[in-house]
């Protein structure tokens, strides 16, 4: 990948993350993933797959979920992005570590994002969350170690949800 | 990946003044369009394309709309798959295409991808993304599915290759007879986006549609269906948390009391076009939802099937979607 990225194509993007702004002169194509764990220093986010398959990226993007390994940053200038490092997180970080969501621990920021981006989306849909409603918000996040049950006992722990 | 340039054009003009060089046979690879990138760039990373230059679309925002104008629903190329399987009009009055969008990739993906890329998406046939094999669609002179490893290939209409195309759009929008909308240095056209495809036997084996290299997909379109209109995507697959289809079925029937008036039927993860099947709807209509009717109406749409040695199955997995998709609108 090191190849493309010469300072000749390096354009000037924008990105708020986690409430700080930063200006950074970056490759187009170079992946938000490699912005975030490397120029700006947030290893929180991890690359599992590095090709939208297993989740483990996912990073909220102005509202939405997205694979961080699969947007070039050129596509996300000027947006707002919150990733596991987000204090905002911490109530699900408090469920996944009560209910042990964890294990291996390279899912678990991809799981605790996504969880959050459809919690938010039940709220501002008016709909209660349920199981099985984020056994499917979690379809595209993949884990080897836990067998997703504490995983989504996590969740619903920090959607107020007895299971 | 190798070096390439990025070029961000605001409007649909400038974008086609870029793809324009592509007319030229030899730029026809050298250029390519961005849009959600979710195919585009896991294709660049395994070198299966290979750009000079990427026309990033996603700053055009007048590709970017899902709207109804007095009953005829249009859908920009920029719309997201998240954008669609949300909207309440498609909900209410297009089931198929609602539910198609909500069958594809992961939350996430769907939160990027794009109904144009949707659309336009590669093949998914285990050779063709195996960046060692220079198999028929890359140019290459076989077509290694046909003697290899063939699960997830072609059952109807395959050869001289035996890809499936991957759309779950596709087959729901070609039920609601929806046109699609392109255009290239030569103008504007417009056809039924059921012409849009076209078999590995007509024309370049290594292209899956009749849009040119300096074309663009800038929009779809389709009526609402008239009241007494149901529809339905069933969409099977091997992982169920997310996955292509090993085979899917697009259903419109439109209802007069109980007895069926018009039907639209649509093969998807079966052929290497979304698989239309005429006689099926034909056998449909004037019928009652039935299971008898049910099952002649798929036993004709998989009546011409030739399985290869490893995927057979599919034919009665194809069969059963049938029969369950039109009893469940009955």
């Amino acid at each position: 990948m090191k190849a493309i990225f010469d300072e000749a194509s390096a354009i000037a993007v924008t990105l708020t993350v986690n409430g700080t702004t930063s200006a950074l002169r970056v490759p187009p194509l170079r992946r938000l993933l490699d912005v975030l764990r490397e120029d700006l220093s947030l290893t929180g986010t991890k690359e599992g797959c590095g090709e939208g398959e297993c989740g483990a990226c996912t990073v909220i993007v102005d509202g939405r979920a997205e694979l961080a390994c699969m947007v070039p940053v050129c596509q996300v200038d000027g947006a707002v992005v919150r990733t596991v490092e987000s204090t905002e997180l911490e109530s699900l970080q408090n469920a996944f570590l009560a209910e042990g969501g964890a294990q291996c621990g390279i899912c678990t920021p991809g799981m605790i994002v996504m969880a959050r981006a459809w919690l938010a989306e039940c709220e501002s849909a008016g709909v209660a969350p349920t199981v099985d409603g984020a056994r499917e918000a979690l379809a595209g996040n993949l884990c080897r170690c836990t067998g997703y049950e504490k995983i989504l006992a996590s969740v619903m722990r920090a959607a107020g949800v007895k299971t | 990946m190798k070096a390439f340039i990025l070029s961000n054009p605001k409007s649909v003009k400038d974008a086609l003044q870029l793809l324009a060089v592509a007319r030229d046979s030899k730029q026809a690879k050298a250029i390519q369009p961005l849009a959600g990138g979710q195919d585009l760039l896991t294709e660049m990373k395994e070198h299966l394309a290979e750009p000079d230059r990427l026309v990033n679309l996603k700053g055009i925002a007048e590709l970017d709309y899902l709207r109804n104008l007095d009953g005829k629903v249009q859908i920009g190329a920029l719309a997201t798959l998240a954008r669609m399987e949300k909207n309440n009009l498609l909900n209410e009055h297009a089931r198929v295409l609602f539910e198609a969008a909500h069958s594809i990739a992961s939350p996430q993906i769907r939160s990027v991808g794009t109904i144009g890329g949707n659309l336009n998406q590669r093949p998914r046939c285990l050779y063709y993304r195996l960046e060692e094999a220079n198999c028929l669609k890359k140019g290459g002179k076989e077509c290694f599915a046909y003697s290899g490893m063939n699960r997830y290939n072609a059952i109807l209409g395959g050869g001289p290759s035996y890809i499936v195309h991957p759309s779950d759009l596709a087959p729901a929008l070609i039920a609601l007879d929806a046109t699609v909308f392109i255009a290239g240095r030569t103008g504007p056209r417009e056809m039924p986006l059921e012409s849009y495809y076209k078999l590995p036997s007509v024309g370049d084996v290594r292209t899956e549609t009749v849009r040119e290299p300096d074309e663009l997909l800038l929009s779809v379109s389709f009526q609402l269906p008239a009241p007494g209109t149901r529809s339905t995507y069933l969409k099977f697959k091997e992982r169920e948390s997310y996955d292509f289809a090993l085979a899917s079925v697009a259903l419109v029937l439109g209802f007069d009391g109980d007895v069926i008036r018009h039907a639209r039927l649509v093969l998807g993860g079966v052929a290497p076009v979304p698989w239309r099947v005429r006689a099926a709807e034909a056998a449909l209509v004037g019928q009652k939802a039935d299971t008898q009717t049910a099952e002649k109406a798929a036993e004709l749409a998989l009546a011409g099937a030739v399985p290869l040695s490893g995927n057979a199955f599919k034919i009665p997995l194809t069969k059963s979607l049938i029969v369950r998709a039109i009893r469940s609108l009955a």
